[in-house]
């Protein structure tokens, strides 16, 4: 499964780090939920970033404290029909103001990336490589949309004042 | 109408092209058909028994002459010459290729058509009364709404997989045509004492295995936070409907089972984060939605009553018409007419090329290019001088669109059924035929309103539940048979249809639909009083009475 | 979408696998040469679940050239003519059983 990061693809940092494991003292772990919620305390002053697997059926709210210590949360998509974990990235970026890496894991595919990309994920475990390759093309398929998301993407409600804002003024 | 900009039309042209990509993908077979099935059904595009089916969105019903000419033609180009008008003012192609797709797709993106949405777990096409904008005594056209919404959701990254389907409908009437309350949203639009434009919002209706009429969750949401709110109700939907099960996975069993009032508290929390921010309405943006509304610059007439009753005395026929499929306008010296796709012996709903093209050009002659499609599966041309309603009469009659049979037990909604639904127990098209020539023109006239609904599964796309009577299509040891339900209204007072008895076999539907008709010429409180009400007036026993005493 | 192949396979009597052609959607049959036909006569007939198992996990290998691959039932007549075995398998095979609007 290649990681696209940035719209590259990279090896992936992370080491996982199975839950009846010993935690190493450091390097990039990824832990499951329960691990990291349990071994919270004791991982503040690890040397290494240390990232979150979060289930889409566990409310996301329950992160808040532990968003300074985490530089990566994966979200899943057991399927990618399954949709709740849209919800938990556009939480994580808009409300609870997580700028660390957003990870898409599970069924990733290219015709999802756009949506992905607007709720505030900005790297994906890709299921196949040719989606992966094609990651450039698709990530940018689009260059109008209708609302705004946790992008920097201007809804049309707006855009169109803002279109329409330099006209009535003359030049821009 | 909503006059398209270059961001409606670039994005449709994106569209396209995402899923050209994705139909050479599936043919390559670098998509399986698991993966590609959501894809093209966020396109509209279904298998059924026999070929691809196809729905394109008429967002609100609102269609323009140029667009219902397109429609024709890709009914004669990519398909067998005709189209289906639903239940949720689409249109559906029944016989489409695949590979043909990505092709009438931009043929339909010439005219601002498009088939997103309407079909897959996502917010499907934004319905309102087929007389927005023209209805006498509205609060405001709720076109103008229906088209923020409509915007707002399409290609919503959060809400593309929700749990199952959602569906929103608008009403500013105080007669609901919209059926609202059969909808995962109903918006009644309304004034508060202020004066302020809003909505009575309502959640949870829908039909299926599992019915329930929509419940109010908030009495007054003004129209500047419609967008905050109904992003709180889908995000609460998207986290909390169930995934376990595809048959109570949409939101009205999440707001059963959570019940009206925990459901309500949990949107309200969401809601108070969401109020006020990005999503709020100014004045400006719906100013500027509303200025790309275009209405009809109408010249101003005087009301053609003489001119009408003349015509009526000379064409007896032109006076039942005119009775039956002529509304009043809020613009003195118009009407709106209602043009049946309900003739007798044909399929309810379906047009063909030729017809969809000669309304284009009566649209464009006598209602400002303008033409709407009704929840019932007929067509409307909102804008129409009442001076020329003779003439127009003439024409619609000639290419069989005039059947005086409006709201009458012979204008019946029925889904595709058996013939070509994959998902059918049982004919609906066939029982539609026999009705439609058991009641003669006068016999239905003569029983005033009554709505008859055919399903022919449990999934109740024919809207069988909310028929004055409804039929239901099940299987029996291999045979077709119907249950049948009377009692159940969709408009502003909902309700559920009652079970009248033991399901009837084919052949005996239509006798059956005649005793209960019988039955209600005999217990009826006098002329005025609509099938409907007499049920509800007494019950289901006197008609089961009459309809069992000479069966089994 | 649960996968064909985790469908309960129960066979009162002789079948056939079928499924819908993926480039038009047109009804189609699994013949004994590992084809898609047209023609239900052209159709493997299978007699008892095992064999009915085989086919239709040979039919559904082929993801690309149809969709939905099922066993459905057929009749045999005596003159060994091959029918669909229910109304809607016979709608399928016919075509609607109401004149369409365009030919009226």
């Amino acid at each position: 499964m290649p990681l696209v990061s940035n719209g590259q693809i990279v090896s992936d940092r992370y080491r996982s780090i199975a839950d009846d494991a010993e935690l190493p003292a450091d390097g990039a772990l990824l832990l499951s939920a329960a691990r990291f919620l349990a071994s919270a305390d004791s991982l503040r002053g690890h040397d290494g970033p240390i990232g979150v697997i979060w289930p889409n059926d566990r409310n996301i709210a329950e992160l808040v404290p532990h968003l300074d210590q985490l530089a990566t949360v994966v979200l899943l998509f057991p399927t990618f029909r399954d949709g709740r974990a849209h919800s938990q990235a556009r939480l994580l970026r808009e409300r609870y103001g997580f700028r660390g890496e957003l990870r898409a894991s599970g069924q990733v595919l290219r015709d999802q990336f756009v949506f992905l990309l607007r709720n505030g994920f900005d790297s994906f475990d890709v299921k196949k490589d040719s989606d992966a390759e094609a990651f450039a093309a698709a990530a940018s398929r689009y260059s109008v949309f209708y609302q705004p998301a946790a992008d920097q993407a201007v809804g049309a409600l707006q855009r169109r004042r803002q279109l329409r804002g330099p006209a009535q003024g003359g030049q821009p | 109408m909503y006059v398209y900009d270059e961001i409606d039309r670039t994005l449709v042209a994106e569209r396209v092209a995402e899923f050209r990509d994705q139909v050479q993908r599936r043919l390559s077979g670098e998509l399986t058909e698991e993966e590609f099935k959501p894809l093209r059904l966020m396109n509209g595009v279904y298998l059924q028994l026999h070929a691809y089916m196809f729905r394109v969105a008429i967002p609100y019903g609102t269609l323009s002459a140029p667009q219902l000419r397109k429609l024709a033609e890709v009914a004669q180009r990519y398909d067998r010459g005709y189209g289906h008008f639903t239940t949720r003012q689409n249109i559906q192609f029944n016989w489409i290729k695949l590979a043909d797709l990505p092709d009438a797709l931009a043929e339909l993106a010439e005219v601002g058509l498009h088939a997103m949405q309407t079909s897959g777990n996502c917010t499907r096409n934004v319905t309102a009364d087929q007389w927005g904008g023209v209805a006498p005594g509205e609060v405001e056209d709720p076109r103008l709404w229906a088209e923020i919404l409509r915007q707002h959701t399409t290609l919503h990254p959060e809400f593309s997989f929700l749990p199952r389907k959602f569906k929103i409908a608008i009403t500013a009437s105080e007669h609901d045509r919209a059926a609202i309350k059969i909808h995962d949203i109903g918006l009644r639009l309304r004034r508060n004492e202020q004066g302020e434009t809003g909505f009575e919002v309502l959640v949870g209706g829908g039909l299926g295995r599992s019915p329930f009429i929509a419940k109010t969750i908030k009495p007054f949401v003004a129209g500047r936070d419609l967008l905050s709110y109904v992003e709180a109700i889908l995000r609460v939907y998207n986290q909390y409907g169930r995934r376990d099960n595809i048959y109570k996975a949409r939101i009205k069993i999440l707001v059963h089972e959570l019940g009206i009032d925990k459901f309500a508290a949990e949107v309200e929390n969401e809601w108070r984060q969401l109020a006020g921010g990005p999503l709020t309405l100014d004045d400006e943006t719906i100013a500027d939605i509303r200025s790309r509304f275009i209405y009809p610059d109408y010249p101003p007439l005087p009301d053609a009553k003489e001119l009408l009753a003349q015509a009526s005395a000379s064409e007896p026929a032109f006076a039942t018409w005119l009775a039956n499929s002529v509304a009043p306008h809020k613009q003195p010296g118009y009407a709106i007419v209602t043009l049946s796709l309900k003739p007798v012996g044909a399929p309810p709903g379906d047009a063909t090329a030729e017809q969809m093209a000669a309304i284009a050009d009566l649209a464009e002659r006598y209602s400002f290019s303008e033409i709407r499609v009704a929840h019932e599966q007929n067509l409307v041309l909102p804008h129409v001088a009442q001076r020329d309603l003779p003439e127009l009469w003439h024409a619609l009659e000639a290419i069989g669109v005039a059947t005086p049979n409006v709201n009458l037990i012979t204008d019946i909604i029925a889904c595709p059924g058996l013939d070509y639904c994959s998902l059918a127990n049982a004919r609906s098209i066939p029982i539609a035929q026999q009705l439609t020539r058991r009641f003669s023109s006068a016999a239905a006239q003569a029983l005033g309103q009554l709505h008859l609904n055919i399903s022919g599964c449990i999934n109740a796309c024919g809207h069988h539940h909310v028929g004055h009577i409804g039929i239901l299509g099940v299987e029996k040891n291999g045979e077709e048979y119907y249950q049948i339900t009377i009692g159940g209204r969709a408009d502003q007072k909902a309700q559920l249809g009652e079970l009248l008895g033991p399901a009837v076999p084919f052949d005996q539907v239509a006798d059956v639909i005649e005793d209960l008709v019988e039955a209600y010429r005999e217990l009826r409180a006098g002329p005025q009083e609509l099938f409907v009400d007499t049920v509800s007036r007494l019950g289901v026993e006197p008609f089961k009475e009459r309809v069992y005493a000479t069966r089994q | 979408m649960t996968s064909p192949l985790q469908q309960k396979i129960k066979i009162t009597g002789p079948s056939v696998v079928t499924a819908n052609r993926t480039i038009d959607g047109v009804v189609v049959y699994r013949s004994a040469d590992q084809r898609w036909a047209t023609d239900l006569a052209e159709a493997a007939i299978v007699r008892d679940a095992p064999t009915a198992r085989a086919l239709l996990a040979e039919a559904a290998a082929d993801d690309v050239g149809a969709v939905g691959a099922y066993i459905a039932p057929v009749l045999i007549a005596a003159d060994g003519t091959v029918l669909p075995g229910n109304l809607r398998e016979q709608i399928r095979r016919d075509g609607v059983s109401i004149t369409l609007p365009s030919v009226r």
